[in-house]
């Protein structure tokens, strides 16, 4: 079969909005307000995959997803009750038929005793309702086909039969149409066909509800009675049939004086489902050359959506990205020429600059997904971390059609999956000590998402007991991560959790641990320009939260001075920025500055210091103070040379050629081809301030 | 004259598996993904012949045969059951509500080229 690997993509493709749709219909059905519709669905979704795989030979699949159906049918005709056990069944039962989709994806074997223990569990579901025989039918399916050997013979021996056909009006009404048989007859021999209206009556009396016609075949072939058989298929039910075998062994030369010995043996047809599926008459069904090879063409009226490879978007927002810099350097060109006060120059530049924009943004529309993609499978996540952990667990989702950029979808699974483990597992108490503590059994996560500030924020919560402080920093100090008696804040404390090494193995459950800790979680999030932080209350849970930039390919960065040196500050980080004056700043020890703003004492950092470009700060009296605030809310004033501008720059991954830069997140091209570094404000500050200015934060911190 | 086939179903993969088969085999094909849509796509594909499956959203199988063989130059045109469906019970309803006949998907190419061909009368 031809062109089988397309339409086995197109069945994979089909197969994860199925498995989705399948897994929101079975969540539905447990409120209390779900609609029918909502049973019909899922039902739908699994009959649909079962259709589609029994295609492909996919046979786990089939097998599966029919008992499966089975049972959805049965609670679609009120037949079964969907209540908590029945439901418990049907979600591992979409579990599975996910797993069993990416099996054959992947072309690897299922887990066949998963694959028994639950169908041995649909089967206790179906008990003796199961009407329609079950694997019976099955069977019937897989029926090979039956090679149909002519024989070997020359001159293949020929058969007289003799058909007699008088069709009722439900063979008209259906559709079938007795010239069509008799054409199809007289492509398996010679026909010799005679119509008998003889009972056609007068037409005072005719009716046109009754059907009179007679027709009378003799048909001389070498095929086979079953294709005979074959051809009234759809009409034994309503045609009166008769088909008489003429026994004549003679070649097909034979002269037609000879005696006929007709041995009558008038043949009652068989139910059809019985009939041999044996199909090759008269007729090849090769396909012809120079034919179309699978487009597969919508007709009118088909929703207006195409499929695109990834790759061309990609290129797009390459291309678009390089736009930008084109545009900047445009500029650049008409400033040094002096053009720039030319009205007309810089209504076509703005023009220009505007479109630009335009384009960047429709396409990161364009990959653009509802992070509903990823949160649709923590669902899954949950059921059996909490099933590995015996704890009852809730998920909810709040905000699930935030979008967020394609590639952030797909990696931000693992992470997410990692934390959510983490909270079923260290996170929620069990449900003693919950009721001890007046907590309702059933522990709750909460995975939240929405666009804030030019970034989305995704965030993990659960309503346990928080982070027990003490014993993180006595594990901390076991593995030698902090010296001991170390002074921490709290947030300091709850930040040893992201280091690498933290979890070890007798800490490592059967669940969250598996050679993974929260530190890898960090590193996956910070790789897409993300942030992780930690929000605890003892006795009332713990947050975890993601802060994600909208796209991995530009952002809005005010361009500063640092010496001789360009960098790109990315403008979400940037509060305000001020002049420093001597009413505004104080000293603290021999390097500690910090400035006073808004009744608040930040500390503040030499950037050229932090990025080694001076050996001592600057003096405070020139330059310009950048107030930025980290997403842990820890607020820090970067005293920079200058600022000249602020626009959108280009992202170019550092990482991809020279590994990671502490403080940079990654470069840019400016207008005129030079390379800017583009800062991360979050790591400057973090390293700063654990480095020089514990003192300053101190001192901030008692007013 | 080539024939025009409208094949209802909403998996894509068994659209674009049957529109496969029979465009290579000179059909001229139009897709439906339900019952509304197929019927709406009647005056469009004016069909020779109609494959459609049974169960489908908004409008299944059995509406779709009712409507087509109550809608005016279609009564007595072929409809095929192409499903994976094959109890007798079902097989019983698409005959009352007129099916011309009967295929358990999965299909085989060269089996549904011939009953097409043979229920045209090619």
């Amino acid at each position: 079969m031809p062109d089988m690997d397309q339409f086995l993509e197109m069945f994979f493709v089909e197969c994860d909005e199925l498995l989705e749709s399948l897994a929101t219909g079975l969540r539905e059905m447990e409120t209390p307000e779900h609609e029918k519709e909502t049973v019909h669905s899922v039902f739908r979704a699994v009959h649909s995959m079962k259709g589609a795989a029994a295609a492909f030979g996919l046979s786990d699949l089939v097998t599966f997803a029919h008992r499966f159906e089975t049972v959805l049918d049965l609670l679609r005709s009120d037949r079964l009750v969907a209540d908590e056990d029945v439901m418990t069944v049907l979600h591992r039962s979409s579990d599975l038929l996910a797993d069993l989709v990416s099996a054959a994806r992947q072309s690897r074997g299922a887990d066949q005793a998963r694959i028994t223990d639950l169908l041995d569990e649909l089967d206790r579901l179906i008990g003796d309702e199961d009407d329609d025989g079950d694997g019976s039918d099955l069977a019937i399916e897989f029926v090979p086909l039956t090679l149909d050997f002519a024989p070997l013979d020359d001159s293949p021996a020929t058969t007289t039969y003799k058909i007699i056909m008088v069709p009722d009006p439900e063979l008209y009404r259906t559709g079938n149409d007795p010239a069509a048989l008799i054409t199809a007859l007289a492509q398996l021999g010679d026909a010799s066909v005679t119509l008998n209206a003889g009972n056609v009556p007068k037409l005072s009396i005719w009716s046109q509800e009754e059907a009179r016609l007679k027709w009378e075949v003799d048909l001389n072939t070498a095929a086979p009675l079953a294709d005979i058989h074959q051809i009234f298929e759809f009409v034994v039910d309503c045609c009166q049939l008769e088909i008489t075998q003429q026994v004549d062994e003679t070649p097909h030369i034979a002269t037609p004086d000879i005696a006929e010995q007709p041995k009558n043996a008038t043949l009652s047809m068989p139910d059809a489902d019985v009939v041999p599926q044996n199909v090759e008459h008269g007729r090849k069904a090769d396909t012809p050359p120079g034919a179309t090879t699978g487009h597969v063409a919508q007709s009118a009226g088909q929703a207006a959506t195409i499929r695109v490879s990834l790759d061309r978007v990609d290129r797009l927002m390459n291309m678009i990205g390089e736009l930008v810099i084109k545009e900047a350097m445009l500029y650049q060109v008409v400033e040094t020429a002096g053009f720039t006060e030319e009205p007309d120059v810089v209504t076509a530049l703005e023009g220009i600059r505007q479109l630009a924009g335009d384009i960047q943004e429709s396409v990161m529309s364009i990959r653009a997904q509802p992070l509903k993609l990823v949160f649709q499978r923590m669902h899954r996540i949950l059921r059996e971390a909490a099933e590995a952990t015996g704890k009852k667990v809730r998920l909810e989702t709040i905000g699930e059609n935030t979008e967020v950029d394609k590639t952030m979808i797909e990696r931000l699974i693992d992470p997410l999956t990692h934390m959510i483990r983490n909270s079923i597992d260290h996170g929620l108490e069990d449900a003693l000590t919950r009721q001890r503590r007046g907590k309702s059994m059933e522990g709750t996560i909460t995975l939240s998402a929405a666009h804030r500030s030019g970034r989305v924020q995704i965030e993990v919560s659960d309503d346990g007991g928080g982070i027990n402080r003490e014993r993180v920093r006595q594990i901390a100090e076991e593995r030698g991560l902090i010296a001991q008696g170390t002074t921490l804040s709290p947030n300091e404390v709850d930040s040893l959790l992201f280091l690498p090494g933290f979890s070890s193995k007798e800490e490592v459950s059967a669940l969250s641990g598996r050679g993974v800790g929260l530190d890898v979680v960090r590193r996956e999030i910070m790789s897409l320009g993300g942030r992780v932080m930690i929000q605890s209350k003892e006795g009332q849970g713990t947050t975890f939260s993601i802060a994600l930039p909208l796209t991995l390919a530009v952002l809005e960065g005010m361009l500063i001075q640092l010496r001789d040196q360009t960098m790109v500050l990315p403008i979400t980080a940037v509060q305000e920025t001020l002049r420093p004056t001597s009413a505004t700043l104080h000293g603290i020890g021999k390097h500690g500055r910090v400035l006073s703003n808004r009744g608040e004492l930040i500390p503040i950092i030499d950037l050229a210091c932090a990025f080694g470009l001076r050996d001592t700060p600057a003096e405070l009296d020139g330059g310009v103070l950048i107030v930025v605030e980290t997403d842990t809310h820890k607020r820090a004033a970067l005293h920079v040379d200058g600022i000249f501008d602020q626009r959108q720059v280009v992202i170019k991954s550092l990482e991809e050629n020279y590994g990671r830069v502490p403080g940079v997140s990654a470069a840019t091209i400016l207008g005129d081809g030079k390379i800017a570094l583009i800062i991360d404000p979050e790591e400057i500050v973090l390293s700063s301030l654990s480095e020089h200015s514990r003192s300053a934060m101190a001192f901030a911190a008692n007013g | 004259m080539t024939a025009r086939i409208l094949a209802v179903d909403d998996s894509p993969t068994i659209r674009g598996l049957v529109a496969d088969v029979l465009r290579k085999a000179g059909f001229e094909v139009f897709l439906a993904s339900d019952g509304v849509e197929g019927v709406g796509t009647l005056p469009d594909a004016d069909p020779d012949l109609i494959i459609t499956d049974i169960n489908m959203p908004k409008m299944d199988g059995f509406g779709l045969i009712e409507t087509v063989r109550a809608t005016g130059g279609y009564s007595s045109i072929p409809i095929l059951v192409l499903t994976t469906e094959s109890s007798t019970e079902l097989k019983t309803r698409a005959r009352n509500a007129g099916a011309t006949g009967w295929i358990v998907k999965p299909f085989d190419d060269a089996r549904l080229l011939a009953v097409i061909d043979r229920v045209l009368g090619r």
